[in-house]
């Protein structure tokens, strides 16, 4: 299941959802908001995404751990909209009969997830201006 | 031409000043689409960055566009 969000994530509350009598390991990620980026102080951030194919490519995500790791469970909530410094922006979280498999199938996903699903973040700054996160990066290269 | 609508995300949109609009196109790829709307998004070149999506399906920058399509621009991704 990966599913977006404008209310505060409950990791706790998530990873119960991954209980399995045949899971001997769970391994959750979190992203967190921090207050600093490139060298600029960070005031908040805010994020949008396409909802419609941010869920078709994270499922095909999830898909692709489940069919690399037998008996996986894996789940995945996205924010949207503003955050504050510290406030939790990604869960992922799985479970698997042994940790090797968990560590790498987390570890497969979140990084899949960042560079595959439609969802971009603005960096608001303390001094008052804000950016497009690595989008400048395309318009330079342009 | 072909009745191509364009839609714009993120950074996209801002510099486009709308999130979506239907133009008479003369292109034969989802590519061509991105640079012949470049002065609306403000890329020159569609990059490994950006992606694109025909009719709400994750496509190339390659595929054949029909009249009548939707062609959304993503600017680079950044979840996470």
């Amino acid at each position: 299941m990966l599913r977006l969000t404008d209310q505060p994530i409950d990791p706790a509350a998530l990873r119960a959802t991954l209980f399995d009598p045949g899971a001997g390991a769970y391994c959750g990620f979190e992203g967190w908001i921090r207050n600093q980026n490139e060298g600029q102080a960070v005031l908040r951030l805010e994020y949008e995404a396409y909802e419609p194919l941010a869920i078709s490519e994270g499922e095909a995500v999830l898909a692709e751990a489940r069919q690399k790791f037998p008996h996986l469970h894996a789940h995945c909530v996205h924010r949207t909209g503003l955050l504050e410094i510290g406030e939790c922006a990604v869960w992922v979280g799985v479970s698997s009969p042994h940790r090797d498999e968990a560590f790498q199938a987390c570890r497969y996903i979140i990084d899949q997830l960042k560079v595959r699903l439609p969802i971009w973040k603005k960096e608001h700054y303390v001094d008052g201006h804000s950016g497009w996160v690595n989008c400048e990066r395309c318009a330079a290269a342009g | 031409m072909k009745s191509i609508t364009v839609r714009y995300f993120a950074m996209f949109r801002e510099h486009a000043g709308v999130s979506e609009e239907t133009l008479a196109l003369d292109v034969a790829t989802a590519g061509d689409v991105f640079k012949a709307t470049r002065d609306r998004h403000g890329s020159t070149e569609p990059n490994g960055h950006c992606k694109v999506a025909i009719n709400d399906v994750m496509a190339q920058w390659e595929s054949p566009v029909a009249d009548g399509d939707t062609v959304l621009l993503f600017p680079p991704v950044a979840g996470g």
